[in-house]
């Protein structure tokens, strides 16, 4: 339960008790009507000296397709890899219902799950692949054969069911391995990056392909994945890694709209990131208006850390390219002066135009507009303040601004 | 979704390429240029040093020492019985090392094939037979394995009697295993490292306990390699010759191929009758490796042809 | 089934709890199976091995576990009188002009068989390989019978090109797998910014080659030190390897004593684990020798 704030999650530990030894080895396959949630909690994972989870707590309820999202190295997959059994658990305990799963090997969590490299089985063909499980799990073989060609079927590959793996090309591995996942009808499905050593384009068709599959057999998804496109067109709730910890989860709109912290708005197309200097406050604590300089340029925006805003401290900036507007300022006369800028590189994208600009003062700003702009003539850009998203430094994580790409362009920009 | 491959009526036919192009554009289209000429020393050592003599070898087995037709050396070889028996003495030598390394090398391989800590400490242990070869090993068998070495001295104090485990067939058996299984052992461990792990993951994600895992997925996958690797230690039994005069029974049990064409050459000096024996020896290993190779190429065929499951 | 508390084994600097792996898999017997036979098996070796070594410190040992007497004299007595200085020497110049001799040829062709594709390539292949496939022996004799024709027989020259015969091989061998490592694209970008092939090679080729080469090097150099048969039939007394000699010096019907052979292995054993060492330290023995065809 996501507040409505779109805050970080925080977990609520309240089972402790341990389930009896019985409950654990009898649960060789259990059914789907009765899984309402799975549940990691204070999950931690070391290598060595260094964590790539910690105090993890992760919930995912029956019907939802929960996606992971983070960049490489944020213990995403080490997550998935604890989930599945690969990996084991440093600290921490992971729960099916009132039912505690990590003492489990892979083989007993009833998983299914899909693998970045697909990982079919090279000398198998991909009837007998699909039938894995299922064999595994001695069901008879009509049974078997009937439900391999339904999950093929599934996805419309069930003409090439005897062929070998390295007879078909990467999407028709993929989607063999997603029919193998869900051939044994298993609760939750794990899917670990599926999509990222496909080309663009099927890419795209695969995803929808995912998305139906999910809705038509009303799955219960565990995605992870480092791009927030796919995250947000298929999840229905994202939560945010950073450095093996939460950094914030909510639906699609929640995290896309009114990120948690500047990492997680870099992680959502928020281009736009730069440090500044925070000046006057106003407005109550929780939604302040803040005035912020970078480069000398003012802008009115809104404060988004759970703390106090304390004017002078050093800020992070975020604003959408989408939300910079170009031309006269939309909210009257009350709002900011328009900000002067020079625009330097346009590229076409077919229905815009991404333009990046630039201030005297050297301020860089990406921005898009449909409006007809050519390189080297003047702009005059504004923002809504509440699409300015200002975030406290914190001093454990340090400046995620200062570590923007932008930010060195707008360093570079000072020299001029 | 079908592409025609008939032409459309009035479509252009494919061009023919130019004639009248130099003689080197040809050659290199096929791959003769002159890097080639990077391969020339080691051509010349190869050539010179070992296709020429081998193939001097093999004109003078036809040219017996005393007289006689062309195929006397021959003859006489495969007439003399016990001459004879070598071929089947090296065979019972060779097959059972090369089985009895890999059959023990692969379970081992299997089980150490992810890193773990004195992995490199065992790996130093076996690189040791392999290193000093097999008259070091042949000596130092002396002490260990003899009537009153330290094994039957360990037996007797556990009440399992002395054994014979040297100066015999079992003797060059064991000097054989202890220098191949090592090698079978890295090769191996390769070769069962080289499975992707997700592909067990993957197995086990769908149920399968550990023993399924390694019968119905390393284990098939593996299996090529697990025979070029008898392969070799059987090229290598086939060599065996030290040990054989060392710790076995030159005279008998151990009277491999490799024995007499030492005896025709150090002690009678009869070159042609070594060379004779020489190349039976070579026929005999060239067809059992063309037999495996034959056999292996049937494996991958079946697994390509989504074998069982 | 297994709920274990957490124990808590302090870390290096007692910050992070540190606990065991909680799936609970106690190591199957499969396992100590496994580890039990290995550890016999490394016994077995290190015994042969060590039993070498101590016979070579007993002044005599007839039976029984351990020497009852011990004595250093063996060493130097084998230093003096057996020629073990004398083969020492030829085992180290042998074993150096075998390597680079090897190298010199056997690196560049196993660059061209690794990259080009070109009529005839799979025969050059087998014929450059046979010498490794068919036991020394089948060549060893005619080879000793083609030096002593040309008058080479008995000689350090004679030992030498010997040697290089199987050596050769397994140069091309190591090399193959290092050179197709190498992306072909880095190649074609030094071409394109100008480099001729000399300059490919010593700037682009050889620097990337270099673990191969030396991890080939050092492997040749391992085998030839232990080579046998083909040094067995060329080499006269004054020429012959370390092993060669200790090998005249078991089989010798007069009988040498136990300890001045033991004490003749001992020197060899050093020279062969200091190549082992030198090898471990630049190649890792698993993926060399699993490369190894």
């Amino acid at each position: 339960m996501s507040a409505a704030d779109g805050a970080t999650h925080t977990a609520d530990l309240t089972v402790t008790t341990t389930p009896a030894p019985w409950v654990a080895r009898t649960s060789q396959r259990p059914g789907r009507e009765t899984f309402t949630a799975l549940r990691m909690q204070q999950v931690s994972r070391w290598y060595g000296k260094s964590p790539a989870l910690l105090d993890l707590d992760l919930e995912l309820r029956r019907g939802e397709f929960v996606a992971l999202l983070g960049p490489s190295g944020c213990g995403k997959s080490t997550a998935l890899a604890c989930l599945a059994g690969l990996q084991p658990l440093t600290t921490g305990t992971i729960w099916r219902d009132e039912e505690r799963i990590d003492v489990l090997p892979p083989e007993r969590r009833g998983f299914g799950m899909v693998f970045q490299n697909y990982a079919l089985f090279p000398h198998l063909s991909v009837q007998r692949n699909v039938e894995f499980g299922l064999r595994m799990r001695k069901v008879g073989r009509p049974d078997r054969e009937r439900r391999a060609r339904e999950a093929l079927a599934l996805v419309q590959l069930t003409e090439h069911a005897a062929k070998l793996p390295s007879q078909l090309s990467g999407g028709q591995q993929q989607r063999v391995a997603i029919a193998r996942a869900l051939a044994v009808d298993p609760d939750v499905v794990l899917m670990d990056e599926p999509l990222s050593n496909l080309d663009a384009a099927l890419r795209v068709e695969m995803r929808t392909e995912i998305k139906r599959l999910y809705q038509e057999r009303d799955l219960s998804v565990l995605y992870v994945t480092h791009d927030q496109e796919e995250a947000l067109s298929l999840a229905t709730r994202l939560v945010v890694l950073r450095s093996g910890r939460l950094e914030q989860t909510g639906t699609p709109e929640e995290v896309y709209t009114h990120p948690a912290s500047a990492y997680v708005a870099s992680f959502m197309g928020y281009r736009n990131l730069f440090p500044a200097q925070l000046g006057r406050v106003s407005g109550d604590a929780r939604r302040a208006s803040v005035e912020v300089t970078a480069l000398g340029t003012t802008l009115t925006g809104t404060w988004r850390s759970p703390g106090d805003p304390v004017p002078g401290t050093s800020v992070s900036v975020a604003v959408r390219p989408e939300d910079v507007v170009v031309g006269a300022s939309p909210s009257g006369p009350s709002a900011p002066d328009a900000l002067a800028a020079v625009a330097e590189v346009v590229e076409y994208h077919g229905r815009e135009l991404a333009v990046r600009a630039r201030t005297a003062a050297g301020l860089v700003l990406h921005l898009k507009t449909d409006r007809p702009v050519v390189a080297g003539t003047r702009l005059a850009l504004s923002v809504p303040p509440e699409r300015v998203l200002v975030y406290a430094d914190s001093p454990t994580a340090g400046s995620p601004a200062a570590d923007a790409p932008i930010a060195a362009e707008v360093s570079r920009g000072a020299e001029h | 979704m079908a592409l025609s491959t008939e032409p459309r009526p009035g479509a252009v036919v494919a061009p023919a390429p130019p004639t009248g192009r130099p003689l080197r554009h040809r050659l290199a289209e096929r791959g003769v240029d002159r890097g080639l000429l990077l391969l020339l020393p080691a051509a010349v050592c190869t050539v010179g040093l070992f296709v020429y003599p081998f193939l001097y070898g093999v004109s003078i087995s036809f040219q017996p020492l005393r007289g006689g037709g062309a195929l006397t050396n021959y003859t006489d070889f495969l007439a003399d019985a016990y001459q004879r028996d070598s071929i089947l003495k090296t065979l019972r030598l060779a097959v059972p090392v090369a089985a009895v390394s890999v059959a023990a090398a692969t379970p081992l391989a299997f089980q150490l094939r992810r890193d773990f800590r004195g992995r490199g400490a065992i790996t130093l242990v076996l690189m040791l037979p392999i290193t000093f070869g097999s008259v070091l090993v042949a000596q130092g068998m002396a002490r260990v394995f003899s009537p009153y070495g330290w094994l039957n001295l360990l037996l007797s104090d556990l009440g399992l009697g002395t054994h014979q485990l040297i100066y015999n067939y079992w003797g060059t058996l064991i000097a054989a295993v202890l220098t191949s299984l090592p090698f079978s052992f890295l090769l191996l461990m390769g070769f069962f490292g080289g499975i992707e792990r997700s592909l067990e993951d993957a197995a086990a994600t769908l149920g399968a306990g550990r023993a399924t895992r390694f019968w119905r997925i390393v284990l098939p996958l593996a299996l090529p390699g697990i025979v070029s690797a008898f392969t070799l230690a059987l090229v290598e039994a086939f060599a065996i010759f030290p040990s054989a005069i060392l710790v076995g029974q030159p005279d008998n049990a151990t009277h491999v191929l490799t024995l007499p064409i030492y005896q025709a050459a150090s002690q009678r000096s009869d070159y042609p009758a070594a060379a004779a024996i020489a190349v039976v020896m070579t026929v005999l290993e060239l067809a059992i490796l063309g037999l495996l190779q034959f056999a292996r190429s049937r494996l991958y065929r079946g697994a390509a042809a989504g074998g069982k499951g | 089934m297994t709920t274990t508390t957490p124990t808590q084994s302090l870390g290096t600097h007692g910050r992070t709890p540190q606990r065991r792996a909680r799936t609970g898999r106690r190591p199957t017997l499969t396992a100590v199976i496994t580890y039990a036979a290995t550890a016999a098996f490394a016994l077995v070796v290190l015994s042969v091995l060590g039993s070498v070594v101590v016979e070579s410190f007993a002044s005599s040992w007839r039976s029984g576990w351990w020497p009852r007497s011990g004595t250093t004299s063996w060493y130097g007595e084998a230093w003096r009188t057996s020629g073990v200085s004398q083969a020492l020497v030829t085992t180290f110049e042998v074993g150096i002009a075998v390597v680079v001799i090897a190298l010199l040829a056997g690196v560049p062709a196993g660059w061209v068989l690794a990259r080009k594709a070109f009529p005839g390539r799979s025969v050059v292949l087998i014929v450059l390989l046979l010498p490794i496939i068919l036991p020394q022996i089948t060549y060893a004799t005619q080879l000793a019978a083609m030096m002593y024709r040309i008058g080479l027989g008995g000689t350090l020259t004679a030992v030498v090109l010997v040697n290089i015969v199987p050596a050769l091989p397994l140069v091309v061998l190591i090399t193959i797998p290092f050179v197709e490592q190498v992306n072909p694209a880095v190649e074609d970008a030094a071409r394109v910014f100008g480099a001729g092939t000399w300059q490919l090679f010593s700037r682009v080729l050889v620097p990337l080659l270099l673990p191969g080469v030396a991890a080939a090097g050092i492997l040749t150099l391992v085998r030839v030190l232990g080579s046998f048969e083909l040094t067995f039939f060329v080499s006269s007394a004054d020429t012959q390897t370390l092993v060669v000699a200790i090998f005249g010096a078991l089989s010798n019907p007069g009988g040498v004593a136990a300890g001045l052979v033991a004490a003749m292995t001992v020197y060899y054993m050093l020279v062969a684990v200091l190549g082992l060492a030198v090898s471990l330290r630049f190649a890792n023995p698993v993926t060399a020798v699993s490369r190894h065809r």
